[in-house]
């Protein structure tokens, strides 16, 4: 997919410049591609390091296990499917809460372990099950806390307050988590 | 507005202070956690740079405004401003590609206008659903995805519409 789009982009981008006779500004964006993408870089790096910083604060004291304990009641609920105590249902709740505080490296760890162990108990091995599909929903619509690297590049663009949007952020996220949760849930019935 | 600045303080407030009572090592906890961002950093920059020269050379050959223009109406229509239909069409599918025109957004209209906030908003609130399915159905052999892409791409689309409104209440 993404492979596709790339290359439709470059080629399309090339020859409809060369027709509208935009060669020289052809050139200047193959040649400064390198330099705005290490700007970019360079500026979200700083923001990044120190967030993972304190996150391996609060995931070497336990306070990131001690969080995901806290979902259990409501993971429960969602996931009816699951038989209880499963150990898919700790997996799902760390990486919903590594989510949540920005800890891309250490959730999809978490989410490849959830899946594997929902796979257990799935039982059409090539088929997604139910439980499946709502972790997916949860994991892509999952809050984030402190989205970094936006923050990072309303910094480096001299926003006069780069946190202002982190409660939009949160309220917005929010909204989809609970109705792509309604959505998966109606449409997972109609499939029974 | 408030709120929005006391959760970043906050959060690295209660994370120290619980690493603290836990009486963890706490700086070596920190240096440690922070080394790791030169990895992401490497890993992260062979895909902006291509996303960059790719998103650059197609926003530059004019498609774009084209396609852009017979939406024109659908856009006034809900008073949504077009500049944010690209990000909101490649946010699903790669983070960088998203990322590259979101620094665009920020170049031509800057971060603290009502589009560099929702795009902000947008970049901030939701996942690259094609490659997370691709991920982690890929790596437990689920072949048949079945409505997981709908749910998914759904529930984008209803937090691209939760970011326009949001913002536009908040702000």
């Amino acid at each position: 997919m993404v492979n596709k789009i790339w290359g439709s982009f470059i080629i399309i981008g090339i020859i409809f410049c060369i027709i509208n006779n935009k060669i020289d500004v052809l050139n200047k964006v193959i040649l400064e591609s390198g330099k705005t993408s290490l700007d970019m870089i360079i500026k979200i790096f700083p923001v990044m390091a120190l967030w993972l910083g304190i996150m391996n604060i609060a995931l070497l004291s336990g306070l990131i296990d001690k969080l995901a304990k806290f979902l259990y009641p409501i993971l429960r609920v969602v996931f009816k499917d699951i038989p209880k105590n499963h150990e898919s249902l700790s997996y799902i709740a760390s990486n919903i809460i590594t989510n949540v505080f920005g800890l891309g490296n250490a959730s999809t760890p978490f989410g490849l372990k959830a899946m594997k162990s929902l796979q257990e108990i799935n039982p059409k091995k090539d088929t997604a099950s139910r439980s499946m599909i709502t972790f997916l929903v949860i994991n892509t619509s999952c809050i984030t806390l402190v989205p970094t690297t936006v923050i990072s590049l309303r910094m480096y663009h001299n926003s006069s307050n780069p946190n202002e949007i982190i409660l939009a952020c949160i309220i917005a996220t929010f909204i989809s988590l609970v109705g792509g949760l309604i959505i998966d849930y109606m449409i997972g019935r109609k499939y029974r | 507005m408030i709120l929005s600045n006391l959760i970043l303080p906050l959060i690295v407030l209660f994370t120290v202070g619980y690493g603290f009572l836990k009486k963890i090592d706490l700086y070596d906890a920190f240096v440690e956690g922070a080394k790791e961002s030169f990895d992401m950093v490497f890993t992260m920059f062979p895909c902006v740079l291509g996303m960059i020269l790719g998103i650059n050379l197609f926003l530059e050959s004019g498609i774009l405004n084209n396609i852009m223009d017979l939406l024109n109406p659908l856009f006034s229509f809900f008073k949504i401003p077009k500049e944010i239909f690209p990000i909101s069409i490649m946010r699903p599918i790669s983070g960088s590609a998203s990322l590259a025109l979101l620094n665009n957004i920020f170049t031509n209209h800057g971060p603290d206008s009502l589009i560099g906030r929702i795009a902000s908003v947008i970049q901030g609130s939701t996942e690259t659903t094609f490659y997370v399915i691709t991920l982690y159905f890929g790596c437990i052999g689920i072949k048949k995805i079945r409505y997981a892409l709908k749910v998914g791409l759904l529930a984008d689309l209803i937090g691209i519409i939760a970011s326009i409104v949001v913002v536009n209440i908040i702000f």
